[in-house]
């Protein structure tokens, strides 16, 4: 019942919440920017008018793989939020993201394409770090379980510290923000068309666009769960790491796909893997 | 006890048959039969078995052992004669060698070798015999088709099919043999055969780089070869042991040696680094040999010996070190994959990092492991089995090996590029097999070295890359193309969409699979289980439902849209085809997948897999000695 009920808000306020984050982040980035910015609630302006427009395509089934992003999205945050496995959440948000990147391709357009094999290499990128923090969760609370991992006494953080930092790194990544906002970005500054969303327009961006809501608090989600042990404390770190993203997005040029690619990877093997070593290696020796 | 001698005797003499039947449609039907029976057997052989924990059988005919050194001095000489013929004076000093240890074998113990239980059957037996039976059948099927599109296309190569099948039953009676046999002798014979059909098979187009690479995949199995010898030659001089299960048995009480160098063997039979170049190699061969030997069985031998011994390797240095070699060449193998243009190459590099992923659980021999480990074997067998079997569709059809004229796929191909989505989901997607069986990798490894982490971790990540990108150039559209579809005979289409389904069913059998066949097994050894829990299988079940109506969904979906041409910043010249470029001159619009040659290159991680392993292999002996 309480799993039930986890879901449903999630399902029903996850993108309630991701617009306004993504509001907010708007008018942060003004700020920085020495403009006014856009309304709070503009990306909920915006979504309501791509989903009046006409729907226009190169191929008619590109939407749906779309569609199925979206589901996969939610799919992944649903279980994520009814306390589930954490390595199933993991595969599911891969599987979310393979269907866009499969939708990009079904679209049969150059800058489409490009922005779908950038947004491969991303994947490949992320999800080392992505992986390991489950992991790493799992060496510290004995189980995979998120609603065991909220539920942990202690905090996490200290257990984790190496791994949180590598956490965020590839966090960039997963919000499309600079320096790792290659395949698409939300801003101006995209040098292929639109990258990876270029053909889509209508209702399956307006698709595009929740499901990154809903990503967006999946994701500060995990953030809060090295936290968990204090909720006010967890909520409050999320946030202010969200916007320091969005800083280092306002300052940071975009990286180039090797750079994303090896560093990530390096970050991950040390940071990540690094911590795993020294957490295990620590237990073992009755020391944790 | 009669099912599996009808296993290991029809197949042979359905292969004598087919030796000697010149026509064409008589041997199709011989064939035909012979999938269907020996299909059925091999189930017959699981519903009479499965109740039992395990049944030994005995034949006691001395005759047989001296049968098969026979035939192996027979064999040994006619490959001497070749080698000095072809002259690859590496291959005729392995055969030297290996034909010496053997006879000196049987000299020292020849009648004395008296075995209590010839035969063993256990549930990983009876996955092993499902495998081999219901692939090689499928397999067995589709090569009529196949072969005599081959011929058609080939007609320099000498129609010598009836060779080729009479190979190709024999090796299932080897294999049959092979993962039945409790006598290690036996295995060893049947070990042979194994890579003799593989030398066979591969050089079957007599071309010099078939020639070539049949030789090196000998070349790489003898090295194996002789280390089963050696292995077999120790335990019985030491111990008086020349049956599995006691050897099993025995464990690391008596040493570590016999259990180093048959690991060996198994990860030369599995071209784990550094022995994978004959793996590469053998992809000239035609597909459905690149299908049966390997991908989906005789490589599965090497792994499956390996595995026997996985309980002994628990805990131990020894474990660890064989454990890396396989994550190693799981990691190297699916970098390497991403550079990859020939389709049956990156099939090929993707077969060899699994199976390092199954070397990886045998290395680890924790109860998880294991069963990580039988379900990589049977996800991996059916799926690359299915992959392969599209791939030589494409290739008959529209003969080219090269991902990028798979451009579009879906238009010219339809059915079969939807098996190859589904077949290339199978590999790596949640809720598919394989990614359940890289979750319960993880778990074991999160459970017993962490460390070895790394190469589960990173390597699924490179997976995820050379798949999707294959995928998506299969559905990309720039203009639609003439279905060439009609010309796939239909002994073809059977195996393809029983693969399939078997594909998309398993994941939802798995509970089953798992309970029944499995599980079962790893009680038997270890006396504790891993179980999947009620609310796991439901959200499996749940992603499953989802992805099937995908197919379903594709052909309302999108009615009514507007369609337009993609974005070429409006220098459209012709739909979306071409674009007016520099000069006002009509260029057309190319996309190409990512290949990043200069990291993921075969030569650069080759050699660095080479190295790598070739430090652990000795490490290994160093370690087995000690």
């Amino acid at each position: 019942m309480k799993v039930f009920l986890a879901i449903s808000l999630y399902i029903v306020l996850a993108p309630v919440i991701g617009g306004i984050l993504s509001g907010l982040d708007r008018i942060f980035s003004a700020r920085l920017q020495g403009r006014v910015g856009p309304p709070v609630f503009q990306p909920f302006y915006d979504v309501a008018k791509l989903l009046s427009k006409e729907t226009v395509v190169v191929r008619r089934s590109q939407g749906l793989y779309i569609l199925y992003y979206l589901i996969f999205v939610m799919f992944a945050g649903g279980l994520f939020f009814a306390g589930r496995n954490l390595l199933i959440v993991v595969f599911a948000l891969t599987l979310a993201d393979v269907f866009l990147v499969l939708g990009a391709h079904k679209a049969s357009s150059s800058y489409s394409f490009i922005g779908a094999q950038r947004e491969l290499i991303q994947i490949m990128s992320y999800e080392p770090a992505l992986l390991f923090t489950a992991i790493g969760m799992y060496l510290v609370t004995g189980s995979f379980y998120v609603s065991e991992m909220a539920s942990f006494g202690r905090p996490i953080i200290v257990y984790l510290p190496a791994m949180f930092l590598a956490f965020i790194y590839v966090q960039a990544i997963k919000f499309r923000k600079s320096p790792f906002d290659l395949s698409t970005s939300h801003h101006a500054h995209q040098e292929l068309v639109k990258g990876v969303t270029t053909e889509f327009s209508g209702k399956t961006l307006a698709m595009i666009e929740i499901a990154h809501w809903y990503e967006t608090v999946l994701v500060l989600g995990i953030v809060y769960l090295f936290f968990g042990f204090n909720a006010w404390l967890a909520a409050a770190v999320a946030l202010c790491e969200f916007f320091a993203i969005v800083m280092i997005d306002n300052v940071i040029a975009r990286a180039r796909l090797e750079f994303t690619f090896f560093s990530s990877w390096i970050v991950a093997l040390i940071f990540g893997m690094g911590n795993i070593i020294v957490l295990s290696g620590l237990s073992k020796m009755g020391l944790i | 006890m009669y099912l599996l001698g009808f296993l290991l005797v029809f197949p042979a003499i359905v292969a004598f048959a087919l030796l000697v039947l010149k026509d064409d449609a008589v041997r199709s039907h011989i064939v035909k039969a012979a999938a269907v029976l020996i299909s059925l057997a091999t189930i017959a052989f699981l519903v009479d078995n499965f109740h039992d924990e395990f049944r030994f059988y005995n034949l006691g005919i001395k005759s047989i052992d001296t049968g098969m050194f026979v035939v192996e001095v027979l064999l040994a000489a006619y490959i001497f004669y070749l080698s000095l013929k072809f002259k690859r004076r590496m291959v005729t000093l392995l055969v030297v060698v290996q034909t010496a240890a053997m006879i000196m074998l049987r000299v020292t113990y020849g009648n004395s070798i008296v075995v209590a239980n010839d035969f063993f059957v256990d549930k990983l037996s009876i996955v092993m015999a499902l495998i081999v039976g219901i692939l090689g059948s499928a397999i067995g099927l589709y090569s009529i088709g196949y072969m005599r599109d081959y011929h058609k296309a080939h007609s320099d190569v000498r129609d010598r099919r009836g060779f080729f099948f009479f190979i190709i039953f024999v090796f299932l009676s080897a294999m049959f043999g092979l993962v039945l046999s409790n006598n290690l002798l036996w295995i060893f014979f049947f070990w042979e055969i194994t890579t003799l059909s593989s030398f066979f098979l591969i050089g079957y187009s007599r071309t010099e780089e078939a020639t070539w690479n049949a030789f090196c995949a000998l070349e790489y199995n003898l090295w194996g070869g002789i280390a089963f010898i050696l292995a077999i030659y120790y335990s019985y001089s030491f111990f008086r042991i020349a049956e599995l299960d006691r050897l099993m048995l025995m464990g690391g009480m008596g040493g570590l040696i016999p259990v180093a160098l048959i690991c060996f063997a198994g990860i030369t039979k599995s071209a784990q680094y550094p022995f994978s170049k004959w793996l590469l190699g053998a992809m000239v061969a035609p597909t459905p040999v690149s299908a049966l030997l390997h991908s989906s069985t005789m490589v599965k031998a090497g792994v499956y010996i390996i595995l026997r011994f996985a309980m002994v390797l628990d805990n131990l240095a020894i474990g660890y070190v064989v454990a890396a070699i396989g994550g190693l060449t799981f990691l190297i193998g699916s970098a390497i994959a991403v550079s990859q243009h020939d389709a049956k190459k990156v099939l090929a590099y993707s077969t060899i990092a699994n199976l390092g992923l199954i070397v990886l659980c045998g290395g680890i021999g924790t109860y998880e492991a294991m069963w990580a480990a039988i379900l990589l074997i049977v996800f991996h067998a059916v799926t690359k089995c299915l992959l392969f079997l599209c791939v030589g569709v494409v290739d008959s059809e529209m003969h080219t090996r090269d991902i990028e004229d798979m451009t579009s796929l879906i238009t010219r191909m339809p059915r079969v590029s939807v098996m190859m989505q589904i077949g290339m989901a199978g590999m790596f997607l949640a809720p598919f097999g394989m990614l359940i069986s890289k979750w319960a990798v993880i778990k074991a490894l999160v459970d017993s070295n962490p460390i070895l982490l790394l190469f589960v971790v990173f390597g699924g990540s490179a997976t995820v890359f050379y798949w999707v990108k294959w995928m998506g150039k299969m559905i990309m559209v720039v203009e639609p193309e003439r279905d060439v579809e009609i010309g796939v005979g239909g002994e073809m289409w059977i195996p393809l969409y029983t693969l399939t389904v078997l594909t998309v069913l398993f994941v939802g059998f798995l509970p089953l699979l798992s309970k029944f066949l499995i599980v079962p097994y790893i009680i038997e050894i270890y006396d504790r289980t891993i179980t999947m829990s009620h609310g796991n299988i439901f959200i499996m079940l749940v992603m499953m439902g989802l992805i099937l109506a995908f197919p379903l969904a594709v052909i309302n979906y999108g009615k009514g849209a507007r369609i337009v041409s993609p974005y070429i910043c409006g220098a459209n010249a012709e739909g979306g085809v071409a674009f007016t470029g520099a000069f006002g001159r009509k260029r057309e619009m190319e996309m190409k997948d990512y290949y990043i040659d200069r990291y993921f290159g075969e030569a650069l991680l080759s050699r660095v897999g080479f190295d790598a392993s070739f430090v652990l292999i000795l490490a290994m002996f160093v370690l087995a000695v000690l």
